[in-house]
């Protein structure tokens, strides 16, 4: 049986599903919406937490917690479930298609066989939609691939049931409950709200103080790691800031557009022109991730090299300080 | 971002037959999304992780053949994992798995706990005794 129902393509895949799903129910809801409203930007540094044995850095909101604020602020209901017996979490997931109802799941890459072989690593929190079951196939609406998708009922098994970090234990969730009409404006406001305070937390690993301890770090590691590994650690800061998905300037440019968006709904000249500033930081991270690509991809590279990129995320996290602090008064 | 700097670089993506979704701004400054086909700042970072990972890999399996560490290193390496996640894979204490990596102490596991690590690295158990089996 299949429901019927329309794949858009998304840059983040947390944010395509919501969207999607959104979209599905009526509601005409884009990704930057949801991620906007989501309170998605952040910047945290994790420290003690290695990922593919380099330090680990997150842009964006933990998993799950953009649909959750979304949801909460705009004022629909979801429904969300984990389950220990992969059995059980089928029958919930046939249970819901029976019923016409696509969901959304939490799904590990690794064992997603659609994604290239280069892209396959342990990562546990990537979401997709399904919706439609033919024999023992799945059909799969992944929202940041082109086109619709399928999986086995095996391998959608396997991904559901990923191990390590952030493990999805067959995590399930849909919308149950919608309002008649969405508050966009509120929502948007408690959005932003949520993402200044975070950005400008007085917390040395969050935010814009997060970005300056990343910087710091990089000043340090080719003399405390030696040039090898520090170029590995460089790597995995642009692989995260850029992972697939993101399309650039780690989610700043999604930000931008929600920024745009949103100075229409509210019709707040402001919002359009801190849009244009976000973008431009959006730019700078740019400048950033090909900066340090230079340097990671010659071996033999000078240490001022990193001293100048850590230079570039040091004026980044100035520019975003003051960004954030008029976003706060902008509405 | 302007619409028109929306890298088109090669990456490994093509060989999956898919582009990427990017947000960029258009000629009158409203935001829209364009398609890309990777871009190289990414691909020459992803690049060098599969390199490390292959350096990794290679280093277990030499070390195995010195009989330095047990087989179930080399696996864990192949499948991009850490002790951690293989730890929570096989359902064990990391210290044990760990453990698990002495050659000595590899030798005279249970033929259930062999079992339960084939089955994570779906190999059989003469495979996973064997990092040459079958090659």
């Amino acid at each position: 049986m299949e429901i019927k129902f329309t794949h858009h393509q998304s840059a983040h895949c947390e944010n395509g599903v919501v969207s999607n799903l959104m979209k599905h129910n009526g509601f005409n809801v884009s990704e930057p919406m949801v991620f906007g409203i989501g309170s998605g930007l952040l910047f945290c540094y994790i420290p003690l937490l290695m990922v593919n044995h380099a330090p680990a850095i997150t842009y964006r909101a933990m998993p799950g917690f953009i649909f959750k604020r979304f949801a909460k602020r705009v004022g629909i209901k979801i429904k969300r479930e984990k389950f220990k017996d992969p059995k059980k979490a089928k029958e919930r997931l046939d249970e819901n298609l029976n019923n016409n109802n696509p969901v959304g799941l939490q799904v590990g890459v690794y064992n997603l066989v659609y994604f290239p072989d280069e892209y396959r690593f342990h990562f546990n929190a990537h979401n997709l939609v399904v919706y439609g079951k033919e024999d023992n196939t799945y059909l799969i609406s992944d929202p940041v691939m082109e086109e619709v998708t399928t999986l086995t009922d095996k391998q959608l098994e396997k991904v559901r049931f990923a191990k390590g970090a952030f493990a999805p234990k067959g995590h399930i969730y849909y919308p149950t409950d919608f309002p008649k009409e969405l508050q966009l404006e509120s929502a948007i406001k408690k959005g932003i709200k949520q993402t200044c305070r975070e950005m400008l937390a007085p917390m040395p690993i969050v935010g814009v103080r997060g970005i300056r301890v990343v910087a710091k770090l990089i000043r340090k590691w080719p003399k405390k790691k030696g040039i090898k590994v520090a170029n590995h650690y460089l790597g995995q800061i642009v692989r995260m800031q850029e992972e697939i998905g993101t399309g650039g300037g780690g989610f700043r440019y999604i930000f931008a557009a929600f920024l745009q968006e949103s100075s229409k709904i509210l019709n707040n000249e402001k919002l359009a022109e801190l849009s244009k500033e976000m973008t431009q930081i959006g730019d700078l991270w740019r400048d950033f991730a090909v900066d340090a690509s230079r340097i990671y991809k010659n071996r033999g590279a000078k240490v001022d090299g990193y001293d100048d990129v850590a230079t570039q995320l040091e004026v980044i996290a100035d520019k975003e300080e003051i960004f954030f602090k008029k976003l706060k008064k902008a509405i | 971002m302007k619409k028109n700097e929306v890298p088109q670089d090669k990456s490994n993506l093509e060989s999956a037959n898919f582009k990427e979704l990017c947000y960029a701004v258009d000629e009158n400054g409203e935001y829209t999304t364009v398609n890309s086909t990777g871009w190289d700042p990414k691909t020459i970072a992803l690049d060098n992780a599969i390199e490390e990972i292959n350096a990794r890999v290679a280093n277990a399996k030499n070390r195995v053949d010195n009989n330095q560490t047990s087989p179930l290193e080399y696996y864990m390496e192949l499948h991009k994992m850490d002790i951690n996640i293989l730890a929570s894979y096989v359902g064990l204490w990391k210290w044990r798995v760990k453990r698990h990596f002495k050659p000595s102490v590899f030798k005279k596991l249970s033929e259930r706990t062999l079992q339960k690590y084939a089955d994570v690295f779906e190999i059989s158990v003469e495979q996973l005794k064997n990092i040459d089996y079958g090659n």
